[in-house]
């Protein structure tokens, strides 16, 4: 799951005009750009900050639905949401292997999340009271994380491409089920339909959000665009989600919690309502329902492990020593 | 009184559920990413296992009871897992040092049911095997990190084997119910997995420097549905839904 909200382009670079050249024409004849090649100071920071950012939503994004696992309401249930969360470790790993072929130590990146320096995604700054919220994020949040993503695949820098090739299919598969579990309550009880829709209407705009500023209000997609690292706006993105999304609501019987939602016949999309973005720079800003206590959650599990890393680290050196010993006894 | 295989049966799935209940506890929490994961896997592994036995005795026992009928809607009383997997959580010494003493266990035990005379229990357990092969490879491994390790590893272990030691004993028991399954040749005798079990244990305590505590008292009576005072509170959690909504379907 992911946000481009964050992104936000460097400052110009002083690079070599001829390299820099090259570069802009590699990328305008969709070359993959590769760890070892050269690219301007700038594109690399840009990915950096980009695919840790991506990295680090997918591990604190383990924390609202990992709220769920021991509660899930059936074995199935259970399974398939442990399952997930696992995926989304799993996601964490291989983006942090794609942001250290850029030339920088997971380990720097996780101290920059925690530190606070590093952004993830918003939305998990939401709270997951009720069991439909593993629905409502697998339908809404991991859907509108596929529109950003599908895109990335095709994003220049070939290690982060690949890596979404893979994501991206997971995401698809988290999507369908959580859409599953959305329509098993909608056509459940009155109490579960209740569930879920309480559960909309808690994440629709959240969601909406996380495509990131409307386009008007965002200055810095030029250069991403120009070097192909992101392809679409995010209003583009925005609006494609919710012409996909609407209609499968719809079908289940659920309501947006948007009185200015209505299609429009001439342009053929779904019209909506203004997004508070006052609620989405005091998230963003650290002010969000959970903020705090999901960093907190992330540092405690990291002190907490600190001595398992640091026994791990010193039974390798021991062992290498002694095999350094027995090998010099040999000879 | 209950068909002793479905006795037999409802055992192996509730020490399952419930471990994997104990490991699925640390997603997000785990001490390293790549640790996180394989928490996960054995979990899944353990989950698995429990809804493959709960479906089975559901189908055995006749009265229509499903996989979530067994897991939901029993009381402690009605749970028949060993002491040992109830345990909570503790540190990771702790949660390791018991997937290694349990898999060592249940490693052997699955292959010796993999040739009951019973069907379904010897598919099961063919496919439990190879998945407790790996949790008894992977916690034998950090055992012999930790073991090996810092001093402050070494004594997170060792006090973890002092707390899970006299749990250890329960593994072993056999009622008049199992030990008439155990003639029938549909039941392991865990006393044949006795020797193979002390000789893990021993070796890999070895390599990570440390003792089995010897003449403890051994706990018992969850097989019985005699329980500590946790798995009330693990209930609470995992049933939580099925009894804030009874009847429904998810």
């Amino acid at each position: 799951m992911y946000a481009q909200a964050l992104n936000v382009a460097e400052q110009a670079t002083h690079d070599d005009p001829e390299k820099l050249a090259r570069f802009q024409a590699r990328i305008d004849a969709e070359e993959k750009i590769e760890p070892n090649d050269w690219m301007p100071e700038g594109y690399r920071r840009t990915l950096v900050r980009q695919v840790s950012q991506h990295a680090h939503s997918e591990i604190v994004g383990m924390l609202p639905e990992g709220n769920w696992i021991t509660r899930a309401p059936s074995l199935k249930r259970k399974a398939a949401l442990l399952a997930k969360v696992q995926d989304e470790g799993g996601h964490g790993l291989y983006l942090y292997s794609a942001a250290e072929t850029l030339g920088v130590s997971r380990e720097e990146l996780v101290e920059q999340l925690h530190s606070g320096k590093a952004k993830y995604s918003s939305i998990f700054n939401y709270p997951t009271p009720s069991w439909a919220d593993m629905g409502m994020i697998g339908w809404l949040v991991d859907g509108a994380a596929i529109m950003n993503q599908i895109p990335l695949c095709r994003t220049s820098f070939g290690p982060y491409a690949r890596a979404m090739i893979r994501i991206c299919k997971e995401e698809s598969f988290h999507q369908r089920q959580g859409y599953e579990i959305v329509m098993t309550l909608a056509r459940g009880t009155p109490a579960q339909k209740k569930m879920a829709q309480e559960s909309l209407n808690r994440w629709w705009w959240p969601a909406l959000m996380m495509f990131g500023p409307s386009d008007a209000a965002s200055q810095h997609s030029d250069q991403n665009m120009k070097w192909k690292i992101k392809r679409f706006s995010n209003d583009a993105l925005r609006q494609k989600f919710i012409d996909a999304t609407v209609p499968q609501g719809h079908f289940l019987g659920l309501t947006f919690p948007d009185p200015d939602l209505k299609f429009n016949e001439a342009t053929g999309h779904w019209d909506h309502g203004e997004i508070d973005w006052a609620e989405f720079n005091r998230v963003v800003k650290g002010e969000g329902p959970c903020n705090r206590e999901r960093i907190k959650a992330r540092i405690k599990a990291h002190e907490d492990g600190a001595w398992v890393r640091e026994a791990a680290l010193a039974f390798a050196a021991k062992r290498a020593a002694r095999k350094a010993a027995a090998k010099i006894a040999a000879e | 009184m209950e068909a002793p295989l479905f006795t037999y049966t409802l055992r192996l799935a509730d020490n399952a559920l419930v471990l994997g209940h104990r490991l699925s506890e640390w997603c997000g929490h785990g001490p390293m990413l790549e640790e996180d994961l394989a928490l996960a896997n054995m979990a899944l592994d353990c989950i698995g296992q429990a809804r493959n036995f709960y479906t089975y005795a559901g189908e055995m026992e006749g009265k229509g009871r499903s996989e979530d009928d067994l897991a939901y809607l029993r009381d402690c009383a009605d749970f028949t897992n060993i002491l040992l997997v109830e345990r909570p959580r503790g540190d990771f010494a702790f949660t390791i040092l018991r997937q290694f003493l349990y898999s060592a266990f249940m490693h052997p035990f699955f292959e010796q049911l993999s040739a009951s005379k019973d069907e379904r229990l010897a598919a099961i357990a063919a496919k439990a095997e190879k998945e407790m092969a790996y949790h008894l490879r992977h916690s034998a491994e950090w055992v012999i990190r930790l073991g090996d390790g810092t001093e402050g590893s070494a004594a997170r272990l060792s006090e973890a084997l002092a707390d899970l030691w006299p749990f250890t004993g329960e593994m072993f028991e056999v009622d008049a119910a199992e030990r008439a399954l155990i003639e029938a040749g549909v039941a392991v005798d865990p006393a044949s997995i006795r020797p193979l079990w002390l000789e893990t244990v021993d070796r890999v305590f070895a390599d990570a420097l440390i003792t089995r505590p010897k003449d403890v008292w051994m706990q018992s009576g969850g097989r019985r549905g005699e329980h500590s005072e946790h798995l009330g509170h693990l209930l609470a959690d995992l049933q939580f839904m099925q009894r804030a909504y009874p009847g429904s379907v998810w």
